[in-house]
């Protein structure tokens, strides 16, 4: 008896360091990005950090061409992936007979398995030829390259997620809405997606997460060229994204250098652009709860 | 469930960083291990060498060659820049530095400060060849259109005697020695008060595969890269200093004769004197069977 409270008080304080030590990381990873980024706000005047130009060997550190091609390539992502991975997931969940989605779920969840470089090879010797002849482009290495990538990428993620919260509405729902006279389409529609809305809403969040952080894959394929993007047509056009640039260059950079600093800056931008995703995506699903609260009481 | 995916996702962006300085530790610490592996019994002696991805191939087969010769001797090789050897090499943790570059007086202080005194030795020339898609029409450019091509001054195939095409411009990263090379060589002419930068539509790929897929396949773009890394499905452009000629294909020959433009030599730097099994093996390297292990791979020997 006394043994087994021992082991209790043992594992929930196991379980309990763990869960704090995820803070604790997040922290440090937090405080070591400010260390090494904060000094480039001092080192370059904000006059160059906004500049357009980015060219590091020769002091250019304009900030705009990076931000505003990581934000073309992962709206294209969201563009194409989130009507794709909805379909699927829908499809998957209430219109496939179910020896379809027994084989459909594995196969979608085993192409999340899936090692990017190889995606970024498949763009680079495929897709980009592909796209340039398409679309009669100068060159296939371009944003909508990489946003098509990144679209296949961060679909396993949301069909999956998706898939399983439409999964957890109750059957009495979609039930009551046949019984009601709607079609299987409005009940899909009005019915079991509004209630399964959070974690749709975390499923594209989430994939839209991997789309901000992957690397490799962009590198391969958007041509990484500094241009800074002005309107739509930037799709079609190479852009160099945040991460590639840090993959790029952080491996060659003097240790200290303004350069180095400004890189890190760029790793904490990452990190706000993502916080800030992370918070109106609680904020929605919260916002959503709470209506969903009021309704039924 | 919300809640757990936050915290997943939460690490995204520094991942790339963290992942960078994991792998630069995994590949110090692979360098290390493999050099450790001498067979038993055995003394063996364990050279680090690491630096330009241009002479990485290069660097291999001498390696290979050499402990064929010397089974006592160890030597690991890994690229990722001449940047990168040359950090190896004022942190103290490598014997030699393969570089495409002459070292810069900032890393040279640099060196200094840490106590490590570089010495440089020249063990190869590289030419470096302009190239074209096959069907390209376009068979000879001057240094000076070549540097308004990449400077964003001439865009159009037709200005330089080809087809009416758009110019998609093609460069290795910028952390590249070879990239640096071009930049100061070829569309700065050499001249150090000149500060052409590329123009920002140029396409900065990673790697010498990533130029070379492009140029296979894209009849618009231009792109550089050393004389042996070029393949026979690119093309060629032979090269002239001035409008007058003469132009001129890269060729051990020309390279040697000094009659190619776009050439430059190749460099290995050890941290002071090299001493003992390090300098045997630069001294192999220099001498008839080094150096035809250099003309092997598409290089031009030091000594004709």
């Amino acid at each position: 008896m006394r043994e087994a409270t021992w082991g209790e008080f043992v594992v929930t304080r196991l379980i309990r360091a763990a869960g704090y030590s995820a803070i604790l990381f997040i922290a440090l990873i937090f405080l070591f990005l400010v260390r090494e980024g904060v000094p480039a706000l001092f080192e370059a005047p904000l006059s160059v950090l906004a500049g357009a130009r980015w060219y590091p060997i020769e002091g250019h550190f304009g900030l705009l061409p990076l931000i505003g091609g990581s934000a073309v390539v992962t709206l294209g992502a969201a563009i194409i992936a989130v009507p794709f991975g909805l379909g699927t997931a829908i499809f998957i969940a209430e219109i496939a007979p179910r020896w379809v989605r027994e084989v459909l779920k594995p196969l979608v969840e085993v192409l999340a398995g899936l090692p990017s470089v190889m995606l970024g090879f498949l763009g680079m010797l495929v897709l980009a030829p592909f796209l340039r002849e398409a679309f009669n482009l100068p060159t296939g290495l371009t944003a909508l390259a990489g946003a098509v990538l990144l679209a296949g990428i961060s679909l396993p993620t949301i069909v999956s997620v998706a898939e399983d919260a439409l999964d957890t509405v109750p059957r009495s729902y979609r039930e009551a809405g046949l019984a009601l006279g709607a079609t299987k389409w409005q009940t899909i529609w009005r019915v079991t997606l509004p209630a399964a809305g959070s974690g749709v809403l975390t499923a594209i969040m989430l994939g839209l997460g991997r789309a901000i952080g992957e690397t490799m894959a962009v590198m391969m394929v958007t041509g990484n060229a500094p241009v800074v993007p002005g309107g739509p047509g930037a799709l079609f056009g190479p852009v160099r994204t945040m991460t590639a640039t840090i993959a790029a260059e952080m491996g060659e950079v003097a240790n200290g250098s303004i350069h180095y600093h400004v890189l890190f800056l760029i790793g904490i931008l990452l990190f706000f652009i993502s916080l800030i995703v992370n918070l109106i995506a609680s904020s929605l699903v919260f916002r959503q709860r709470k209506r969903a609260e009021r309704i039924l009481s | 469930m919300g809640r757990r995916y936050n915290l997943v996702r939460m690490r995204h962006p520094a991942r790339s960083v963290i992942l960078a300085l994991i792998l630069n530790l995994a590949l110090t610490g692979c360098a290390n291990s493999g050099g450790a592996g001498g067979t038993p019994g055995v003394p063996s002696t364990t050279i680090e060498n690491k630096g330009s991805d241009t002479m990485v191939n290069l660097a291999l087969a001498w390696a290979e060659a050499y402990q064929a010769q010397r089974p006592a001797v160890r030597i690991s090789v890994t690229g990722g820049g001449s940047g990168t050897g040359i950090a190896a090499l004022i942190n103290g943790t490598l014997d030699l530095a393969n570089a495409s570059r002459q070292i810069k007086d900032e890393e040279r202080q640099e060196a200094e400060a840490n106590g490590v005194a570089p010495v440089e030795v020249v063990v190869a020339r590289d030419a470096i060849a302009i190239v074209v898609n096959p069907a390209n029409p376009v068979d000879q450019l001057t240094i000076a259109q070549i540097s308004d091509i990449y400077s964003g001054r001439i865009n159009n195939w037709a200005e330089v005697g080809g087809e009416d095409r758009p110019i998609v411009r093609l460069s290795r990263e910028t952390n590249s020695g070879t990239h640096v090379y071009f930049l100061e060589q070829v569309l700065r002419g050499g001249a150090s008060d000149d500060s052409t930068l590329f123009s920002p539509t140029t396409l900065l790929l990673p790697s010498s595969e990533g130029i070379s897929a492009e140029i296979r396949q894209n009849p618009n773009a231009i792109g550089y890269d050393g004389l042996g890394y070029v393949t026979p499905d690119m093309k060629v452009v032979a090269v002239a200093p001035t409008p007058e000629g003469p132009f001129t294909y890269p060729s051990p020959e020309t390279v040697n004769a000094g009659t190619y433009a776009i050439a430059r030599d190749l460099y290995i730097y050890t941290n002071g004197e090299p001493q003992g099994e390090v300098a045997a093996y630069l001294e192999w390297i220099l001498g008839p069977e080094g150096q035809a292990i250099v003309t092997e791979l598409g290089f031009v020997p030091i000594t004709p």
